[in-house]
């Protein structure tokens, strides 16, 4: 650490800012509401790190990311040597960066956070990711030497583009197989642009491209080819294949039409692109009421989407309070800001429809909280005779996902446990040797880093397996 | 990218596309379809896998041009490339392994009736086959299906085969032979009408769903249908139902549910609607 900056005057210096479009403004378009921190402020954010002896933040964060090594390298001015440092420890920084939930992670355990606001890990290593994405260039390329093993991997989503980076870089040749004809799984069909922009997603996809990873789309595993046929053509395989199975609440009238899943209305506006109909072919129900059943990251991605697709009113119905919510704390806030309202202590019991079946409202119950259960959450209870009806003409449903059967049901050596999750060690593997799963389809539905830290541990492990399989013979072909 | 290597125009609105997609051609199997999507900006669209051909790595979607991307399709031409074409999706149809099967088809559901008709007469299954169209030049794949067994032609107007709906032919095959399954593949109407008529009679019935799709793999929901009391995705646990569970009002139902935006991608197709394309665009 250098003696440039004492630590008194570290601690003198406050939390900066993050820049954003004006609450009204962007409320209106698809543009990404955090502006990224300028180079000054990034600068001065980085020195209220006190470069501890004993890192907290770095126990915080799922990947243990080494948090003051990139900040003090940033603060040097060595921008280059910092995105090496943070590459190496998270293949997908200018997407944690943005999305992950750090209140509750790194920086909820920075020693400044006893006494004020924590280190800006989330905006400093956005920072650090933007400025490599820029600047390819200037970092290191290395080619490794071809081990002539090969791995399949199954989705394209964090945790599998996170395996097929590790595995390159260790001269695997690395094939990942996408069911959809884009790739970044939930960080392409689901988060929106306004939170992460596609073309973060795609310039990571083409730099593992660049790197010798190669996608193959529209392939199904379970349809298009198994993973017993799979094992015929690779070494190892790592399933990645998410959790995209939307759960309904199963209330009457939830077929009429103007309910979605949250996974079809976000697929429909990110992927389909559908917000600019009828320049994109595919249409979604801009409407004007708009009820949000959840009170998660992915309910707060639908409701404040409905906004900018020009909603009067964006609602979220959700059984607890606004300290329950499950949602990113920065989310919630910028979804307050947009002119969301949220309707607490309230349940769905009955989607209401006209003569024609089309939403005009959902009957719902007032709750209230009660002792905590087994997640130590308070337990929402009815209040009897609450119902009252909430007008919407569109329902989003986003009240959670499940493991997808598709692929697991053709494959019925592989282990599951009792909601369909694949069963899978600290390293990601699964019963059948070769075979390694990680992210939402192994732990539900979870986080991003989450599903990249499983991505890199699975890829260590595979490594290790490949390194005990003998070499092919025949290296020929693959020149 | 998927070339066309074959086209043929089979009825005033119904054309026969093949298409490159040596994986599936090599593995589908009949009651599967593919997700078509044409170019970045389209739909992804559902379409049965109605034959293919292992050796030229060609599958056949027939397609009836119903709407913008359909039109699309319909107007591509040997050479010209479809940018995604995944599958094959959905289950393979239930088949019988002996017996007598009477196959009905409406319109371009033909299509989707010839390979359950090709996959039961390869298991020894007696196949009878009952299609309809409007007109002589609106029915498709009769030569196909004779192949596979006796078949009987309805058209609205009589002008060629027996006049009336297929229902009524079916009707007295099943009231003069013994049926022991019905597959039944048109416009959601017929497939009702067939329901309701086999359900008195006791003949096991399956039905081909066509809701809107986008994904084709379980992940967004859009297409689930009631069966009784319970919803079922249709991509991934049909699309073949059996048609005495289905909740045919509800499908017809969904199935409208973007009818006024389908005119207005319509019109737009036609140049009617540059206005609107571009003050209709978020700000
Ligand atoms: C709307 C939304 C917002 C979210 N916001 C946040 C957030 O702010 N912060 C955060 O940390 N987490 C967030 N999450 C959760 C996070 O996105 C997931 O935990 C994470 O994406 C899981 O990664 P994964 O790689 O396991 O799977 P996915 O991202 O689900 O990717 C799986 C991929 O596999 C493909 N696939 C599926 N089946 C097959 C098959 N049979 N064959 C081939 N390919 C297949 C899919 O098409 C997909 O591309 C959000 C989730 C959603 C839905
Ligand atoms: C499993 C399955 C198999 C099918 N097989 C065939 C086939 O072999 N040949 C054939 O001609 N048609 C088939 N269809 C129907 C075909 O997918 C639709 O006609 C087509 O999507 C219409 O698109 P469009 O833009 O031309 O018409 P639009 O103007 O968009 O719509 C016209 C009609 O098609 C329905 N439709 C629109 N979009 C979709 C969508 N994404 N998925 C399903 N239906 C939609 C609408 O509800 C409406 O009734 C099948 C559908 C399913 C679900
Ligand atoms: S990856 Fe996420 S948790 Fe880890 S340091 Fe970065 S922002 Fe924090
Ligand atoms: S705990 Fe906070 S102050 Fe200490 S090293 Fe980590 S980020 Fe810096
Ligand atoms: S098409 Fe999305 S779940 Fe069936």
């Amino acid at each position: 650490m250098s003696a440039r900056i004492t630590t008194k005057q570290r601690m003198q210096i406050t939390r900066q800012a993050m820049p954003e479009q004006d609450a009204a403004a962007r409320a209106a378009n698809f543009l990404e509401v955090n502006l990224g921190l300028p180079e000054r402020l990034a600068l001065l954010e980085a020195d209220r790190c006190l470069q501890c002896k004993d890192p907290r933040c770095m126990n915080g964060c799922p990947v243990g990311v080494n948090i003051p090594k990139f900040l003090d390298l940033l603060t040097a001015g060595k921008l280059a040597e910092a995105a090496q440092s943070l590459l190496c420890d998270n293949a997908l920084p200018a997407v944690t960066g943005r999305v992950c939930p750090q209140e509750t992670q790194c920086e909820a355990v920075c020693v400044r956070a006893a006494k004020g606001l924590p280190v800006g890990v989330g905006y400093l290593e956005r920072y650090v990711a933007d400025w490599a994405r820029e600047h390819r260039d200037q970092l290191p390329q290395v080619k490794p030497e071809p081990t002539g093993k090969k791995v399949g991997i199954v989705g394209s989503g964090p945790a599998g583009l996170t395996a097929a980076g590790e595995l390159a870089r260790r001269g695997h040749d690395v094939t990942i197989y996408e069911a959809l004809h884009k790739a970044g799984g939930v960080l392409i069909y689901g988060i929106p642009e306004f939170r992460l922009p596609k073309k973060i997603v795609a310039q990571e996809v083409e730099r593992l491209q660049a790197a010798g990873v190669k996608i193959e789309y529209n392939v199904i595993i379970g349809r298009t080819y198994t993973i017993p046929e799979l094992q015929e053509k690779f070494d190892a395989i790592f399933i990645a294949n998410g959790a995209g199975l939307p759960v309904f609440m199963n209330v009457p009238g939830e077929n009429f039409k103007g309910v979605y899943s949250a996974n079809e209305y976000l697929t429909r506006i990110n992927l389909m692109a559908a917000y600019d109909f009828p320049r994109s072919d595919t249409p979604v129900l801009n409407g004007q009421r708009v009820a949000v059943v959840g009170g998660g990251n992915v309910a707060m991605d639908a409701v404040r989407t409905a906004k900018r697709l020009g909603a009067k009113e964006a609602m979220i119905v959700y059984r607890r309070t606004h300290d329950e919510l499950p949602a990113r704390a920065e989310e919630v806030h910028h979804a307050e800001q947009e002119g969301v309202k949220f309707e607490f202590l309230t349940a769905p019991i009955e989607v209401i429809g006209n003569d024609k079946r089309w939403v005009t409202g959902m009957k719902c119950q007032k709750m209230k909280l009660g002792e905590p259960d087994s997640s130590g959450r308070r337990r929402p209870e009815v209040i009897p005779g609450s119902e009252f009806v909430l007008d919407c003409d569109v329902v989003v449903v986003a009240i959670g996902t499940k493991a997808n059967p598709l692929l697991t049901a053709t494959c019925p050596d592989l282990k599951l446990n009792k909601w369909g999750n694949i069963v899978a060690d600290e390293n990601g593997a699964t019963s059948i040797p070769g075979v390694f799963a990680g992210g939402d389809i192994v732990r539900g539905a979870a986080t991003v880093i989450l599903a990249m830290g499983d991505g890199k541990k699975s890829a260590q492990a595979i490594d290790l397996y490949l390194a005990a399989v003998p070499k092919p013979v025949n290296l020929s072909a693959a020149v | 990218m998927h070339r066309i290597l074959g086209k043929q125009i089979l009825s005033p609105n119904v054309t026969r596309l093949d298409v490159h997609a040596p994986r599936i051609a090599r593995i589908r199997q009949a009651g599967q379809f593919v997700i078509v999507h044409l170019t970045e900006n389209a739909e992804r669209i559902p379409l049965t896998i109605a034959d293919s051909n292992p050796e030229t790595g060609a599958i056949t979607l027939v397609i009836q041009a119903v709407g913008k991307s359909t039109n699309e399709l319909v107007a591509l031409n040997p050479g010209d490339f479809i940018r995604d074409v995944a599958g094959p999706l959905g289950h393979p149809t239930e088949m019988i392994a002996s017996g007598h099967a009477l196959c009905i088809g409406g319109g371009v559901g033909t299509a989707v009736v010839h390979p359950i008709a090709q996959g039961l007469q390869h298991r020894g299954v007696q196949v009878t086959s009952v299609i309809g169209g409007r007109a002589r030049e609106w029915v498709i794949f009769e030569p196909e299906l004779q192949r596979y067994g006796k078949v009987v032609v309805c058209t609205d107007d009589g002008g060629y085969g027996r006049k009336g709906f297929v229902t009524d032919a079916a009707k007295e095959i099943l009231a003069a032979e013994k049926v022991d399954i019905v597959y039944a593949v048109g416009p959601v109407p017929m497939m009702r009408a067939v329901a309701n008529l086999t359900r008195s009679l006791g003949v096991r019935t399956i039905v081909s769903l066509n809701p809107v799709m986008i994904d084709g793999t379980g992940m967004c929901g859009g297409c689930r249908v009631s069966l009784g009391n319970e919803t079922k995705f249709a991509c991934v646990d049909g699309p073949e139902f059996d048609g005495h569970q289905v909740n045919f009002d509800e499908l017809q139902d969904r199935l409208s549910t973007y009818r006024e935006f389908e005119l207005r991608s319509t019109a737009c197709a036609s140049g009617k609607c540059r206005m609107e394309a571009i003050t209709s665009s978020p700000a």
